[in-house]
């Protein structure tokens, strides 16, 4: 029915418009010039008080309208609703606006058929109801425009005006979920260190959230020394160092390659291929790293007698330096695309090779911009999560060797939160403070690689 | 005309100023080499002929035939898009860095065709230095900025010597009093005019033997342009200097020579006093008059 609301607007949108520009045109007369903005502004404007208000109502009715509904019923069902307890209250309201709506579920409880009915009349209710406002609110809009069209409105203005806080509430949509995800991370992370002191989750290092729980009854109380972080990010490192090991290189000489020696032609596929290994899922690249490189490492480490687990911290840390070569590549490539032509040739024109003069003069002007590239790929890496699921591990070993098993940051939050779990326990609340560090983490290397890129970017201006 | 130099013979014996000695070793024939001493006295260092340069399909010189005398300041001029500046690229081969851009003829550089196989552009770029329209410094220091060719062409044993080098150079750029307590600042920080001798000095440093210089002034304000062209008068003792310029009044203080470009054909060449009071071309005097261009 909602959507059938929507259509309607939709209608009328275009149909004000049309009016509303109309209108402008035959107020106008023979000399367009008059008005002082063009007809389809005056469409826009016509549009725009019409179709605005009622597009909002529409909106807040479908983000609350539910919760409306459901408090109305709920006070009418007070006395039934009163004895239990809230999980079982929540499953009564699931049940009546499921009933409902006509779905079917398991035997229904003559109190929940009450409920289902009260359920629909309510709604039946509140959708007439909206359909009146609606077209209440449309047709006033309407009436407004078409009387306040006038030769000198300064429709350009409102209509610009109306865009601009378009843009903004979308805006503000982004920064706000931003910011409550932040909030949220930072409020359960205290809850967790309220269980376990920040010390002992930063500095220990011993992590096995399973063995979380000791004593029994009474005396159940949480361990903190099995959350010690130290070995996930002992681990987070490792792979990175690895994955950076072979995406640094590699990415950053293709770079080369790609701006400073690759013919047009050549550039213009072999450009678009490394950002297509970009789009590749990660979980691709996990069963890559699970089912070809890791047995291969441990054949070829077996076979000059070192003994390597199955999953191992250099599978992962390659298969992810993969994945993020396109990254550096590209990022680089652009850098280094942006070192002025004329330096090479000043370079080249006092008989330097094309070598020298990359090597002397263009890594050296594009090395802040190269530096940010390589800090974006390490918060990359750091955040991926599916190929060490798959192929580093779960264990949380504290090693530096990369032949043996390793876990990260990422792969330990996945794990903690999996599955059922009571969302108070200190081992979900875990996963939070990890979460947290490694927002920290990120977010400070992000800033310090777009506080560069701008230094970077003032020598040329 | 060809002739095979023996290996010990160095591109500094061919500069020497014994006119006896560089008759020998020059491949103009004896009497016209004559006739070139009687007009200017000077020798010839480079010289091409029948010059075509072509952007892909896009013939942009058609026949060029120029000599550029030893010593000597030679102007080229003529209207934006004639090709000028393609033909100083032809110089030093700079052209080399444009994947479509072809030449044909020949360009011979004390007789020795600089685009024949086997020559090693990195030489060539080092005898014939290169200063470009707008200043490019690089992003170093400015003593680095100095210290850059020698370094690749491995002119100095040791770090005296190389700031023997540097300072000299400066000096001979007529920049060194000016920077002389912040060689360790970036290059970049000086003004334009700075930066563009600079650049000179950047060029000097490898001690070319020609200098080509594309439009040096164009971003230069009037003291600067000043500065530069004295410069370029005083740098012709040493080198034999190629300069674009827009500029009639630039070309008439700075040049000995001057060659009038147009739609990619060379008009007219000639001492550059009779060039601006007598040319004998037409459109030489409508470009030199402002008539157009
Ligand atoms: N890289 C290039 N690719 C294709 N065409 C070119 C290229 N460089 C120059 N041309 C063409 O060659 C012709 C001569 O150009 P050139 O730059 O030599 O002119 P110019 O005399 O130096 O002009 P200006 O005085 O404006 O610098 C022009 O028609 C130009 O369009
Ligand atoms: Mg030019």
């Amino acid at each position: 029915m909602l959507s059938s609301f929507f259509i309607a607007l939709i209608g009328v949108a275009m149909i004000a418009f049309v009016a509303g520009s109309r209108r402008a045109v035959a107020l106008a007369g023979p000399q367009i010039s008059t008005l002082h903005s063009r007809p389809s502004y005056h469409g826009g404007y016509a549009l725009i008080l019409a179709a605005g208000p009622a597009l909002i109502l529409l909106i807040l009715w479908l983000l609350l309208g539910g919760r409306i509904l459901d408090m109305m019923v709920a006070a009418r069902f007070d006395e039934v609703l009163s004895g239990l307890s809230m999980p079982q209250r929540e499953a009564f309201m699931r049940d009546a606006r499921q009933l409902a709506e006509g779905s079917i579920y398991g035997t229904p409880t003559p109190q929940t058929e009450a409920a289902a009915e009260v359920y629909r009349s309510l709604a039946a209710t509140a959708e007439i109801i909206l359909g009146i406002v609606l077209t209440m609110l449309a047709g006033a809009g309407f009436l407004l425009a078409w009387r306040t069209i006038s030769l000198r409105k300064r429709t350009r203005q409102f209509v610009e005006r109306t865009i601009m806080v378009v843009l903004i509430a979308c805006s503000v949509v982004a920064i706000l979920t931003t910011i409550g995800i932040v909030l949220s991370l930072i409020f359960e992370s205290l809850r967790f260190f309220q269980k376990v002191p920040l010390f002992d989750f930063l500095f220990g290092l011993h992590w096995s959230p399973q063995s979380a729980f000791v004593g029994a009854g009474a005396e159940a109380r949480t361990n903190p020394d099995v959350f010690g972080a130290v070995p996930l990010f002992a681990g987070t490192l490792l792979i990175t160092a690895i994955a950076m090991l072979v995406a640094a290189p590699v990415g950053l000489m293709s770079a080369i390659y790609l701006s400073d020696y690759a013919s047009k032609q050549f550039r213009a596929v072999a450009k678009p291929v490394l950002e297509v290994l970009a789009g590749i899922p990660t979980v691709v690249y996990g069963f890559f790293a699970a089912l070809t490189v890791a047995p291969f490492i441990r054949r070829s480490g077996e076979s000059i007698g070192l003994s390597v687990s199955s999953e191992s911290a250099l599978a992962a840390g390659v298969v992810m330096g993969i994945m993020i070569i396109p990254f550096v590549s590209s990022l680089s490539d652009d850098v280094i695309n942006a070192v002025p032509q004329s330096l090479r040739d000043g370079s080249a024109g006092l008989g330097a090779t094309k070598a020298e003069t990359i090597r002397r003069v263009v890594m050296p002007a594009a090395l802040p911009g190269i530096v940010s590239a390589l800090l974006l790929a390490v918060s990359r890496a750091v955040g991926e999560t599916m190929i060490v699921v798959m192929a580093a591990g779960l264990g949380a070993n504290l090693t530096a060797n990369p032949l043996e098993a390793v876990t990260t940051v990422t792969v330990q939050i996945v794990t903690l939160l999996v599955g059922d779990q009571e969302f108070d326990s200190a081992k979900t609340l875990a996963a939070f403070a990890l979460g947290l560090v490694l927002f920290c983490v990120t977010l400070t290397l992000n800033v310090v690689a777009l506080r560069v890129v701008q230094k970077y970017r003032e020598r040329y201006d | 005309m060809t002739e095979t130099y023996s290996p010990e013979h160095k591109p500094e014996a061919a500069v020497s100023a014994d006119p006896n000695k560089a008759a020998e070793k020059t491949v103009i024939p004896q009497a016209q080499h004559a006739a070139e001493k009687a007009q200017g006295e000077h020798d010839i260092k480079v010289k091409t002929e029948k010059v075509c340069v072509f952007y892909g399909d896009k013939q942009a010189l058609f026949d060029v035939d120029l000599d550029i005398r030893e010593r000597q300041v030679t102007a080229l001029i003529g209207p934006s898009g004639c090709g000028k500046s393609t033909y100083l690229r032809c110089l030093n081969r700079m052209n080399d860095t444009i994947d479509i851009a072809r030449v044909t003829g020949r360009i011979m550089l004390d007789g020795e065709d600089i685009y024949e196989t086997g020559v090693d552009v990195v030489e060539l770029r080092a005898r014939v230095g290169m200063v470009f329209q707008k200043p490019n410094p690089f992003p170093k220091t400015i003593f680095e900025n100095v210290a850059y060719g020698p370094r690749i062409h491995g002119l100095a044993r040791n770090k005296r010597e190389l700031d023997e080098i540097v300072v000299h150079s400066l000096q001979r750029a007529g920049l060194f009093e000016e920077v002389k307590d912040r060689m360790d600042e970036p290059g970049t920080g000086l003004s334009g005019g700075q930066q563009q001798r600079l650049c000179i000095a950047r060029a000097i440093a490898v001690s070319p033997e020609v200098i080509l210089m594309d439009e040096p002034c164009s971003a230069l304000d009037p003291i600067a342009t000043a500065k530069v062209e004295e410069l370029i008068d005083e740098l012709r003792e040493n080198y034999t200097i190629v300069i674009v310029t827009h500029s009639m009044q630039q070309a008439a203080r700075v040049s000995q020579r001057t060659a009038m470009f147009h739609l990619g054909y060379l008009v007219e060449e000639g001492p550059t006093d009779v060039m601006f009071t007598n040319p004998t071309d037409k459109r030489t005097q409508d470009y030199i008059t402002g008539r157009f261009g």
